[in-house]
């Protein structure tokens, strides 16, 4: 199939950017949309082109590296799938994609595609983990844990980080997120310990890093690759009041 | 001049040389560690662990990973899970069958040493991962766990759904992280490590490149760790991320670190197929599906009938019918051997003939699709988006691809390459997995050799050999420093100014091609001949044709993919001398001269018993062998069998 794509081509975080137009040709419908993009630069390179910038790694969904916004929606069209699985039988022949960066004042723009999602891990290193010394822990089996709640935990621990969430939300939160780490570990005993001021220092941290608060646009639920479900955010909610109003009890 | 490998193995009994050779290293006194500092490179399972557990005891780390947060390295892509031998099922297992089972799973080419304390330590992994809050899957009782893979008659692999290795290295980044908040852990993110720096013989520090900026800068360290993975992507096509590079492995090697086993690569036998010459990457079906999918072709070839179509009759099940005993889980080596061989004959499936069905109907009649979608709903989603196709109603179609590399830069006990302060962990170095890698038993080697090794053997290397009083350290603007940031930067000006017409991207799935066809599942002499013809063919007009678009003083990946492609193209060579210096068939290093009647492989104990590691002597001059014989005072060197 034959493709018009419109492009976000910006050369560095003080270039002001513009969509540019670019033809492809010779796409097949079991082309991943990340082929697609190797094909334009591969036709931008044989033209002694710049190639379009983009961030991409494992390409199988899980490393949380890619992040486009195609034709509007953050990972594009098809639900519960990031941009590296998502396939070309999505698209017809003939069809315009736009494509662009995750926006938000929190991922700055490094070059065309690619932004900074340095925050998220600045997110983490203020309380998003259990404070455990390699060789301090005991038998694995010691602390038994409810199925449902090792469930509910791994349901919020498959976040792959991707700021999916960020990109979709007009608000530019990063709540989700948040949550989705929040929830995780506060379904666990292990997680109890330092419950209280996790909560306190990573939405200290979400907040100074620029990241907007949650007003249910819901669309964070929508774009997530991992479906993490926006409940999570009412129990970070819950977590961050308790702790505000009774750190000591 | 050959390598003196000493392996620096400890005296005593095997149950008791690492609780010995513990007590024996010197130790640095907490107050004194803050006096050095480690360089990590790489922040998957093995750099993560080793950078955090390093931190905590009181060193200054500064830690790289190419990626945009450590959290994305490769080590996060692993699905099925990790081994340990907890016998928490009561099965039957132990340290010792752990042992025993990954030194027979690797073709008995590893040093029994190393795999024994990894067998020892894999219980503490556990631990330490539940403690960081892991979510590993539990029963309804609240305890752990466990399922069987390939190669072992026990239930030991402890998992959480098919994101084991994401689970496990968030926990080993959220330890990194917790130590980067604390300002005990520089990290570095979009930074690449392009060459060590020696000193009187020494690794004193590392040249990384910003790509972000493009500019090169030092580092100097008191020990530099290579935590950088695998060099599976010298096929072009596997499962490896698409940034897996041996770069920093082979940069090591040409200041000197022995490399050791190349020709040890893992294909894995369950991947979706390739689709059309633009793939640029495969996927991995996890090997926890061989617990439920049968696997079988037709038994008429060329059968191009719907696998629905085809009655229980007409059907090979050829693992169940070769090995009756491991059935569907005999190991990875066995695994994708037997499907080349039926696919070669002519009875593979799907639109190229390289393909076998993995076919989960029996299973769904047995224990429900609702079951089967609790234990691999992930795995059959991820088929589902890339095939169209829907698994739970038509058996899935798969096929061996590029997966893992046992080889890698040789390590002492100590992790210690043959460079002192130079260390590998992790999928990086060749300890111990031999020929052949079991499945859960990656994540196990990358998280000990960081939270439990390196720990102990890094802080008795300083201890012993680097001054307390700062005056083994080499300050940046050191000559050494500068000479080698020269030129690394010549190589990069070198890049950009060839000026041809043709992409990096072409030149790498060439070379992946002549890898894939004369070094992948099956070798021969004269197809390994002929690669060492082609492959320096090909790198010639690399260097005369290869157009590399912008300039080195930005953020640029197509400077970075030509750096690593060009290593590629010189490192491969390595990989087919390796091949054809081993004149035996093991694990997954099958010679098509060295089989038995029925083509299984045969090894040659009496003359190839040992590591061989490769020595750079130059360039477009062949590396010098040296070889670590192997000896074995525990296990008997049998003939594998899974049958």
């Amino acid at each position: 199939m034959k493709l018009t794509l419109h492009v976000w081509r910006q050369a560095g975080p003080q270039d002001r950017g513009r969509m540019e137009m670019l033809q492809v040709d010779g796409i097949t419908s079991d082309m991943s949309f990340l082929e697609m993009l190797d094909k334009a630069n591969e036709d931008l390179i044989h033209d002694g082109k710049e190639p379009v910038a983009f961030d991409h790694d494992c390409r199988e969904g899980i490393c949380g590296t890619c992040s486009m916004v195609i034709d509007g929606v953050a990972h594009g069209p098809q639900e519960g799938t990031t941009t590296c699985q998502l396939h070309m039988r999505a698209f017809k022949d003939g069809d315009s994609i736009h494509i662009e960066p995750f926006r938000s004042r929190a991922f700055p723009v490094i070059k065309d595609l690619v932004v900074d999602r340095g925050s998220f891990d600045r997110i983490i290193a203020a309380g998003g983990y259990v404070s455990v010394n390699t060789g301090s822990a005991q038998d694995a089996n010691n602390l038994p844990v409810r199925k449902k709640d090792a469930d509910m935990a791994m349901d919020a621990a498959a976040c792959i980080g991707c700021g999916a969430c960020v990109a979709s939300c007009p608000n530019g939160s990063a709540m989700l997120f948040v949550a989705a780490k929040m929830g995780h570990l506060a379904h666990l005993p292990q997680g109890q310990a330092e419950r209280k001021e996790r909560a306190l220092s990573m939405v200290a941290q979400m907040d100074a890093e620029g990241f907007g608060a949650c007003s249910n646009h819901y669309e964070c639920e929508a774009v997530c690759p991992k479906e993490i479900p926006a409940t999570f955010i009412g129990s970070m909610n819950r977590e961050f009041l308790k702790s505000s109003l009774c750190p000591d009890s | 001049m050959a390598f003196q490998l000493d392996s620096k193995v400890p005296e005593g009994p095997l149950k008791e040389k690492w609780t010995n050779h513990r007590f024996n290293m010197k130790l640095v006194n907490p107050a004194n560690k803050r006096k050095f500092k480690v360089l990590v490179v790489g922040s998957g399972l093995a750099g993560a662990s080793a950078a955090a557990s390093l931190a905590e005891l009181g060193y200054h780390v500064e830690c790289f990973c190419f990626q945009d947060s450590p959290r994305r390295a490769h080590s996060i892509a692993a699905q099925g899970g990790i081994n340990a031998a907890k016998n928490y099922p009561n099965d039957g297992d132990s340290v010792w069958r752990l042992f025993y089972d990954t030194v027979k799973g690797g073709d008995y080419r590893a040093r029994e040493a190393n795999v024994y304390r990894l067998a020892e330590v894999a219980n503490n992994i556990i631990d330490q991962c539940v403690a960081q809050g892991v979510p590993f899957a539990r029963e309804y009782g609240g305890m752990l766990d466990n399922r069987s893979f390939g190669g072992a008659q026990v239930s030991r692999t402890f998992y959480a759904r098919g994101q084991t290795g994401q689970q496990l290295l968030l926990g080993a980044y959220q330890a990194l992280e917790r130590q980067i908040g604390k300002g005990t852990v520089r990290m570095h993110v979009r930074s690449e490590m392009l060459d060590v720096v020696k000193k009187d013989g020494r690794a004193v520090g590392i040249i990384s490149r910003d790509l972000v900026t493009g500019e090169m800068k030092r580092f100097s360290g008191d020990a530099v760790l290579l935590c950088t993975g695998g060099y599976g992507n010298v096929f072009y096509l596997s499962t490896n991320a698409m940034g897996s590079n041996v770069t920093a492995a082979y940069r090591a090697y040409k200041r000197g670190a022995g490399f050791a086993n190349p020709c040890y690569t893992q294909i894995h036998p369950t991947c979706i197929p390739v689709s059309s010459e633009h793939q640029s990457k495969l996927t991995l079906m996890s090997e926890s599906l061989r617990n439920d999918g049968r696997v079988w072709v037709p038994k008429q070839k060329d059968d191009q009938r719907a696998p629905n179509d085809i009655p229980e009759d007409e059907r090979d099940y050829y693992l169940e019918r070769r090995y009756p005993s491991f059935g569907n889980l005999v190991p990875r080596d066995v695994a994708s051997r037997a499907a080349k061989e039926r696919c070669d004959a002519g009875y593979g499936v799907g639109a190229t003939g390289y393909a076998v069905f993995l076919d989960f109907a029996a299973a769904i009649e047995r224990v429900g699709e609702d079951v089967i979608r609790a234990r691999y709903g992930n795995l059959f989603q991820m088929y589902e988006k890339i095939t169209g196709e829907n698994p739970y109603k038509v058996p899935m179609r798969i096929y061996p691809a590029s997966h893992y590399t046992m080889g890698g830069l040789w390590v002492d006990y100590n992790l210690m390459t043959t460079v002192p302060g130079l260390f590998a962990l992790g999928e990086a170095n060749f300890s111990d997995h031999g020929a052949n890698r079991l499945g859960a038993s990656a994540l196990m080697q990358g998280l000990s050799d960081g939270y439990f090794v390196a720990p102990y053997t890094v802080g008795s290397y300083l201890a012993e050999e680097v001054p307390l009083d700062g005056s083994g350290a080499v300050a940046t603007d050191d000559p050494a420093f500068d000479q080698v940031e020269q030129e690394v930067q010549g190589r990069i000006d070198r890049l950009l100014s060839v000026g041809g017409k043709k992409s990096v991207e072409s030149f790498h799935k060439r070379l992946g091609q002549i890898v894939w066809d004369q070094c992948g599942m099956g070798r021969s002499r004269e197809g390994l001949e002929q690669a060492l013809r082609d492959i320096p063919k090909l790198r010639e007009e690399f260097w005369k044709e290869v157009f590399v678009p912008g300039s080195a003083g930005e953020f640029n990946p197509e400077v970075e993919k030509a750096g690593r492609v060009a290593d590629f193209l010189e490192f491969a060579e390595v990989l087919c001398e390796d091949a054809l210096a081993r004149e035996e068939s093991c694990g997954g290093h099958f010679r098509e001269e060295h089989q038995t009647p029925e083509g299984e492989a045969l090894r040659d104990d009496e003359h190839f018993a040992h590591a061989a590691v490769w020595e750079y002597k130059g360039d477009d001059v062949r590396p010098e062998l040296s070889k670590e014989q192997l000896t074995f005072e525990n296990v008997k060197l049998t003939t594998r069998s899974y049958k």
